[in-house]
């Protein structure tokens, strides 16, 4: 079946196909109309599901961490401000182990208030031990969702997982979605079977006082599970496409690389308009390639260190900044290639911040940055792509 | 008052850490007795989070769910939802135990939220009226007069200057079916208390006074007597509200609430005129309460 849905409809529809038992969410723009479409479904019965009204989205991450303790599969989303208030209970989330997926719509953060797209508010959540899938079309966001609690609940895993669109250019705008058949779904996706949960015949404490005797050990379990969450998702997307065939490439898609002697990264709606600009640049006979970041964390760095040692320039475009250097997404590849022997050149973009336009102009200026930083070398390390009054 | 038969099942065993003399662990003891063992707690950030042991132990008989200071209502919630979820919300017990801050404060918002949503589930309220996990901090629920860590008395006598909130008469207002107050010195009229919660339907709310030799400063051994003259001197009235009727569990004749305050080390400096004011107060409020009942018995 093939809908035409928005980002948002598309991520309540994958919801709905993942059979989740318990969502609670307190609306933001842009999220609210994933809240405002799942009420509809449950309320209509289509999805069998409680839904909880909270009072905030501290209350909503808090809510959906009891209910998945208490053994099923629950589902929260937000945005910006509204996933900063969570911040504490995403940390909780994570340590408990408990696989919640929940819908995250970029939005930037205030002041002065912009709703529109910008990576800051999830980039922030990068140390919480959530696993974060950055997509590209309303299509992949259905697809991720499935994907993800996939990925989240795997016994070698056992953390939550956030499927994370831009702000409009998708949850407000609406494509073809090709809607998968629900008994596909069920035997790709069984029920949640947690191998512990609140139970009084067996009555345990979750989440109780650790000593520093042994709390490290309870982080490098989450590590491990990181680790184990980057073989999980390469498994788990080529399951997917095997199946409901359409193929993601695990944590990172590479576009036209093969012989490119210059690549640019990115991660959400910015990848679909860089493919053009590709494809143009190639016909000019340049060679540049397209990496998307699909999965930030856990963070590819084998991905990123094999493609390192092919190239010669990296150009990284972060739709976010950490203040004070750069952008994240730059830092990190950055560091994934320092240990290898791979020395390209490394410069990063900031771009479409608080919701900018990533207009095909401006990424085509960008690229032939890039290529020029090839040929005379390094200028500067940071630039910010269509300054006003800027260099 | 109530006479009950009080079970002998345990559910709080032995091996538990609270200081010595500690009402808290009194409180949870009966709390346990009349829910039973078929229950799921959650409990946040409070002297109650570190009570149960240290992991891997745990010297409780019911699954705990330990959670984030200000997120009780919210946790309650989300339990209730996965037991519907799973049809088992009529068979299982749902139980938060919090603190008085962890409640009058900082979780006030979860609190009042799950009370609005109708949550099926017993909110239990700790009261030791100030922060004690964190040693002793002032409270919304901590009385006026009182010594504290935040509150503490130099030259400028800078006691609590506020009376204490009353959580009670908030969750009143939310107009659930039943709220109620009850101390560690009554313990059959407690039991009895969180029996006929466990009976009804919908949010309840409990306030359960609970002395804390530690942070009063008083002796161990005087946990039940401190407790026993809050409510025999009326400053803290023992009181249950059913769908909005009130009803008083008991109207000692009032011993002075000097007689209270001079247990306890953090009252120590009152003078007279402190005293005096705390007087005024506590049988104001009394007046209140017993128009209270009056007025709601004909609903
Ligand atoms: C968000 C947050 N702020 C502060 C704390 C620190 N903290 C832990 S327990 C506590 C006081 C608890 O007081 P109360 O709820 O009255 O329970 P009691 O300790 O007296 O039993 C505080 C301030 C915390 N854990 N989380």
């Amino acid at each position: 079946m093939k809908l035409t849905l928005t980002g948002n409809q598309s991520n309540a529809w994958g919801v709905k196909l993942a059979r989740v038992q318990v969502v609670a969410a307190y609306p933001i723009t842009p999220q609210t109309t994933i809240v405002e479409e799942l009420a509809e479904f449950a309320a209509n019965g289509e999805l069998d599901t409680q839904y909880i009204k909270v009072e905030s989205e501290h209350s909503a991450m808090a809510a959906v961490i009891a209910a998945e303790n208490t053994g099923v599969r629950t589902y929260t989303a937000s945005s910006s401000h509204g996933l900063a208030l969570m911040h504490e209970m995403l940390h909780w989330a994570a340590g408990a182990r408990l696989p919640i997926v929940m819908g995250a719509v970029n939005r930037a953060m205030g002041p002065p208030w912009n709703i529109w797209a910008d990576h800051t508010d999830t980039i922030s959540q990068r140390d919480t031990g959530w696993m974060q899938f950055y997509v590209e079309s309303n299509q992949e966001v259905l697809d991720t969702i499935i994907q993800a609690y996939k990925v989240a609940e795997s016994k070698d895993v056992m953390l939550p997982a956030m499927a994370i669109e831009d702000a409009f250019i998708l949850s407000h705008t609406v494509e073809t979605v090709e809607i998968p058949d629900q008994e596909l779904v069920d035997e790709f996706l069984p029920p949640y079977d947690p191998p512990e949960y609140l139970n009084p015949k067996d009555p345990k404490g979750f989440g109780s006082l650790v000593m520093p005797d042994f709390y490290m050990e309870f982080r490098y379990l989450m590590y491990k599970a990181q680790e184990a969450a980057r073989k999980r998702i390469r498994e788990v997307t080529k399951e997917y496409a095997e199946i409901f065939g359409r193929d993601y490439h695990g944590l990172v898609e590479e576009y036209r690389t093969e012989d490119a002697d210059v690549v640019m990264v990115g991660a959400g709606t910015m990848i679909s308009t860089a493919r053009d600009v590709v494809d143009k640049l190639r016909s000019e006979g340049h060679k540049i390639g397209l990496v998307k970041l699909r999965v930030f964390r856990p963070f590819p760095y084998e991905e990123i260190q094999e493609i390192a040692k092919r190239v010669e320039v990296m150009g990284v475009m972060d739709r976010s900044f950490t203040h004070g250097y750069g952008g994240a997404m730059f830092n990190e590849v950055k560091a994934a290639v320092y240990n290898t022997d791979a020395r390209p050149k490394m410069k990063n973009y900031l771009i479409g911040i608080g919701g900018r336009d990533v207009t095909a102009k401006m990424l085509e200026d960008t690229f032939r940055n890039a290529l020029k930083v090839r040929e005379h070398g390094l200028d500067e390390e940071i630039m910010w792509v269509d300054l006003k009054g800027g260099e | 008052m109530v006479k009950t038969t009080v079970p002998r099942d345990e559910y709080m065993m032995q091996g538990h850490v609270a200081c010595q003399g500690c009402g808290a662990t009194i409180a949870m003891r009966y709390v346990l007795k009349a829910l039973g063992d078929n229950t799921i707690m959650t409990i946040p950030a409070c002297c109650w989070a570190v009570i149960p042991g240290v992991w891997p132990q745990h010297s409780l008989k019911v699954p705990l769910l330990y959670t984030a200071f200000e997120v009780t209502g919210a946790a309650l919630s989300g339990i209730e939802a996965a037991l519907k979820a799973k049809g088992q919300d009529d068979e299982i017990n749902v139980l938060g135990f919090a603190g008085d801050g962890g409640t009058a404060d900082i979780g006030l918002q979860a609190l009042s939220g799950m009370a609005e949503r109708g949550t099926n589930a017993l909110y239990v309220m700790y009261d030791n009226e100030a922060y004690m996990n964190t040693g002793i901090q002032r409270s919304g629920s901590t009385p006026f007069g009182a010594w504290t860590t935040t509150t503490p008395v130099g030259k400028k006598k800078e006691w609590k200057t506020e009376f204490k909130k009353s959580v009670a008469e908030i969750m009143v207002a939310h107009r659930i079916p039943y709220v109620a107050t009850a101390s560690i010195a009554f313990p059959e009229d407690l039991y009895a208390k969180v029996q006929k919660a466990k009976s009804i339907k919908g949010p309840k709310f409990i306030q359960i006074f609970s002395s804390c030799p530690t942070g009063w400063k008083h002796s161990p051994d005087i946990t039940v007597e401190v407790a026993r003259k809050a409510v025999l001197s009326h400053m803290f009235p023992l009181y249950e509200v059913e769908n909005g009727v009130y009803k008083i569990s008991q109207k000692p004749k009032p011993i002075p609430v000097k007689e209270y305050l001079k247990l306890q080390g953090r009252f120590r400096y009152l003078d007279e005129e402190a005293i005096e004011k705390i007087q005024e107060h506590v049988d104001r409020e009394w007046e209140l309460l017993l128009k209270k009942e009056e007025f709601t018995q004909s609903l």
